[in-house]
């Protein structure tokens, strides 16, 4: 049973959020060990399998991005996360601009930042989380509903997968900088 | 189904609770003086094991076989402990994988020393109810690892107690407010005890209690509080008394009687100071005796940081929960150390809202796990509790990274599969590190297990498929299954516990802890009566010093002699004949004592007027 099934609903994207909700605590009711102490050894067994596989459904499916990644590893065919396909990619038109963050961040490292050095790395952050965010809001938008449409199951998929591997590179690099920036913040505040 | 108590077993005090059927309310059951709180100190004694009030008048006269606050040390390796450990009067080494408390005749493990509380709670419950009692809901700090809950559990088996559930304190505390207290909604609960801090934040809808992200410190608490308030008074004296102390031989930080009781009085006063804006410390010490008055303001800045440190893992759950802190429609408060008006002003200006305490932050915990109980015993079933396991779990791949297999903040239980192979031709074991934390690389992380899968088919190297399960219950406690997919069979697994008890240590302390019976009525008599004289002689010596100008060669005489009565039967069998002898030692003091406070009252009244004295001293 995928988690989609655990749910009763299809392998579609657009799902209602409390809707969701309503129904993991309605299937937590009948599922949870809790309400099922006195029961034999292997009833009991079976009403823990089916609780932590409610939890993890409800875990992947209520973010919208979880959920896409879900649908990816479930397409594939891949139950587990081991030999993830999604590996992070820089966006081409970008290419450029990391070049020049990668520098700057290399020698952040090696002998801090000046006053403009990090007004240009901050405002570069900003930069890579609004595209992050346009990323993620193309990938729970326009891509998910494609994909509920249902045309060009593999067409949607491989822009899910490219999708995701741009948001992938892009965290890494704001989390680098965000590092980078706080690390020199507390330097600069000693002075 | 047979009766299940919920049982708190905290830091500094323990208790035990039930859900009254007929009212369906959760009630705390007290002891045979009617106190509720068992406080969690366990003395190991010649004549026996004394626990809770009884061990608590040990503190200061048996230092090094009187363990408190050994929650600290449940589940912990040396390394996890040691930094802390010159703060405690008594030894703790490690042995094997755990660190264990040495006596004079033996050592303990935290466990054993858990389960002296235990079995005492279990045995006042018994009282209350005329039955056995053999099932418990038991609480952990909701931010306690897989090894810290597992210990935990251990303790309950040594107390002869099934531990059918471990509950979260601050969940726990929410149950407690249940459905009627609590307005629908998000609630974040704050809960700050005598050694752990816990912050969780849940949704409550329709009855359901799901904890959307929790967090914490497993070493913060009221504790911390106590240890820089006596670090500030132990400076204080030094420079204050500097003089007084060289006459009288005093080493003040090596004294572990004299750091205990400092360490009482920094806790009293601390007490004090939460309802009071200022109080009075007064210590006998030597020759000389201690006064530090001290002002809210001079506590508040103490211990300012360290309430400071609380307010890191709430914006962090906050963070995991997705929520902003005006996102959160209630506060609940719990434990004791929110009673701190700092705490609650810090709380308060954070979320910007009053935060609840209606319910005795002592007890509510303990309230909670009753009513936990009650629902595992079918009792209720309009309330369920959706809980989650507060680190994440992983385990060491190459190079020594983690990856993580259960996020943080995933709901209870859980499970994750994952695929091995063998790397080299006919290889049948392989090895798996589990950890949990949230750093990038195994060092950094808390190491849970090992385990050693065997039996595996000599096959090429990457042909087997073993597939393993990681699952957690909702006791937020580890189990690990696997099976090679190829042959279908089950792989058998070897668990190395890498801080913990094995099976066989449980066992074996399972029958110890009969051995090692709690000293019986008389015996505990007869010791509360030795340690009263014991008292006395303290006094009393201290008092021919103190107030050697105020006493005639007479009565010296005579105080001399009950002295020498009182010391010749305080060690015998006797316990009327210790009483006796105290009696008469009280009486033939009580001229001196009256003449020495009339003096100190005299002294004081030069610089402050005496009803500031006597109103600002309790």
């Amino acid at each position: 049973m995928n988690y989609f099934e655990v749910f009763g609903l299809e392998r579609k994207l657009g799902i209602d959020a409390a809707a969701l909700q309503r129904r993991f605590y309605e299937l937590s009711r009948q599922s949870h060990p809790d309400f099922h102490q006195a029961a034999p050894a292997e009833e009991q067994a079976r009403i823990l399998d089916a609780s932590a596989r409610l939890n993890a459904a409800y875990r992947a499916l209520r973010d919208p991005i979880a959920r896409v990644e879900y649908l990816v590893r479930l397409e594939e065919g891949r139950e587990t996360k081991e030999g993830d396909t999604v590996k992070p990619k820089a966006p081409p038109e970008l290419l450029a601009e990391m070049f020049e963050i990668q520098e700057a961040l290399q020698e952040a490292r090696a002998g801090g930042l000046d006053e403009a050095a990090r007004e240009t790395l901050s405002a570069q952050r900003e930069r890579l989380v609004a595209r992050r965010e346009a990323e993620e809001a193309r990938i729970t938008g326009e891509l998910s509903a494609a994909w509920d449409a249902a045309a060009e199951r593999a067409k949607a998929l491989a822009s899910f997968k490219a999708a995701l591997a741009t948001r992938a590179y892009l965290r890494t690099v704001i989390d680098d900088l965000t590092e980078v920036l706080e690390a020199t913040d507390v330097a600069h505040h000693r002075h | 189904m047979s009766r299940i108590i919920g049982i708190d077993l905290g830091t500094t005090n323990s208790l035990v609770a039930y859900v009254d059927e007929k009212t369906g309310l959760p009630r705390v059951i007290s002891d045979e003086d009617g106190r509720v709180l068992l406080p969690s100190i366990v003395s190991f004694t010649p004549d026996g094991v004394l626990v809770g009030e009884a061990a608590r008048r040990q503190l200061v006269r048996r230092p090094t076989s009187t363990v408190y606050s050994v929650k600290r040390f449940m589940g912990q390796g040396y390394g996890d402990v040691k930094d802390e450990l010159k703060f405690f009067p008594f030894t703790i080494v490690p042995v094997d994988n755990v660190v264990s408390i040495r006596l004079d005749d033996r050592t303990v493990t935290p466990p054993e020393v858990s389960a002296v509380i235990l079995r005492t709670l279990k045995e006042r419950a018994e009282r209350h109810f005329g039955e056995t009692i053999e099932k418990a809901v038991v609480t952990v700090p909701a931010y306690f690892n897989d090894s810290q809950r597992q210990a935990t559990r251990d303790a309950g088996r040594i107390a002869g107690l099934d531990v059918v559930r471990i509950v979260n304190e601050p969940t726990a505390a929410s149950l407690a407010y249940g459905l009627d207290r609590l307005k629908e909604g998000v609630v974040a609960v704050y809960d700050l005890g005598g050694g752990t801090f816990d912050i969780s934040i849940l949704r409550v809808q329709d009855g359901i209690f799901e904890v959307l992200a929790t967090n914490g410190d497993t070493h913060l608490g009221g504790d911390d509080f106590d240890r820089v308030i006596t670090l500030w008074l132990l400076e204080d004296i030094q420079s204050r008394h500097c003089a007084d102390l060289e006459r009288d031989g005093i080493d003040l930080a090596r004294d572990h009687e004299v750091m205990q009781e400092l360490r009482l009085a920094a806790e009293a006063a601390k007490i004090r100071l939460s309802s009071a804006e200022r109080t009075t410390l007064t210590l006998p010490l030597g020759s000389f005796t201690y006064h530090r008055d001290i002002a809210r303001a001079e506590l508040e800045r103490l211990i300012d940081p360290l309430v400071g440190k609380t307010l890191g893992p709430v914006r962090m759950a906050l963070a995991d929960a997705g929520l902003r802190p005006s996102q959160v429609d209630e506060v609940v408060m719990v434990g004791g150390s929110t009673r701190v008006p700092l705490v609650r002003r810090r709380v308060q200006e954070l979320f910007g809202k009053t935060p609840h305490s209606q319910l005795n932050p002592d007890e509510v915990v303990a309230l909670g796990a009753a009513v936990q109980a009650h629902i595992l015993a079918g009792g209720i079933t309009s309330m369920l509790l959706l809980d989650v396991t507060p680190l994440s779990l992983g385990i060491e791949t190459f190079g020594g990274i983690v990856s993580v297999l259960i996020a943080r903040n995933t709901t209870v239980p859980t499970s994750a599969r994952e695929m091995f192979t063998t790397s080299v031709d006919g290889q049948t074991v392989v090895d798996l590190h589990v950890l949990q934390g949230e750093r990038e690389l195994a060092k950094d992380c808390r190491s849970l297990a090992r385990f050693e899968l065997r039996g595996v088919d000599p096959m090429p190297a990457g042909m087997p498929k073993i597939e393993v399960t990681f699952l957690i219950d909702a006791n937020g406690i580890l189990q690990v299954q696997a099976k090679e997919l190829r042959t279908g069979k089950a792989a058998s697994i070897e668990v190395k516990p890498t801080y913990g008890l094995s099976e066989a240590d449980v066992e074996r302390m399972v029958e110890d802890s009969f051995t090692y019976a709690e000293a019986d009525v008389e015996t505990r008599m007869l010791i509360e009566t030795r340690n009263e004289a014991e008292t006395v002689i303290t006094h009393v010596e201290r008092a021919l010093r103190q107030g050697a100008q105020l006493v005639e060669a007479d009565e010296r005489a005579q105080i001399e002699a009950a002295l020498a009565t009182l010391k010749a039967v305080r060690d015998g069998q006797d316990r009327d004949a210790i009483r006796e002898a105290t009696t008469a030692m009280n009486r033939v003091t009580e001229p001196l004592a009256e003449r020495m406070m009339d003096a100190a009252l005299k002294s004081a009244l030069g610089t402050r007027r005496a009803a500031e004295i006597i109103g600002s001293s309790e």
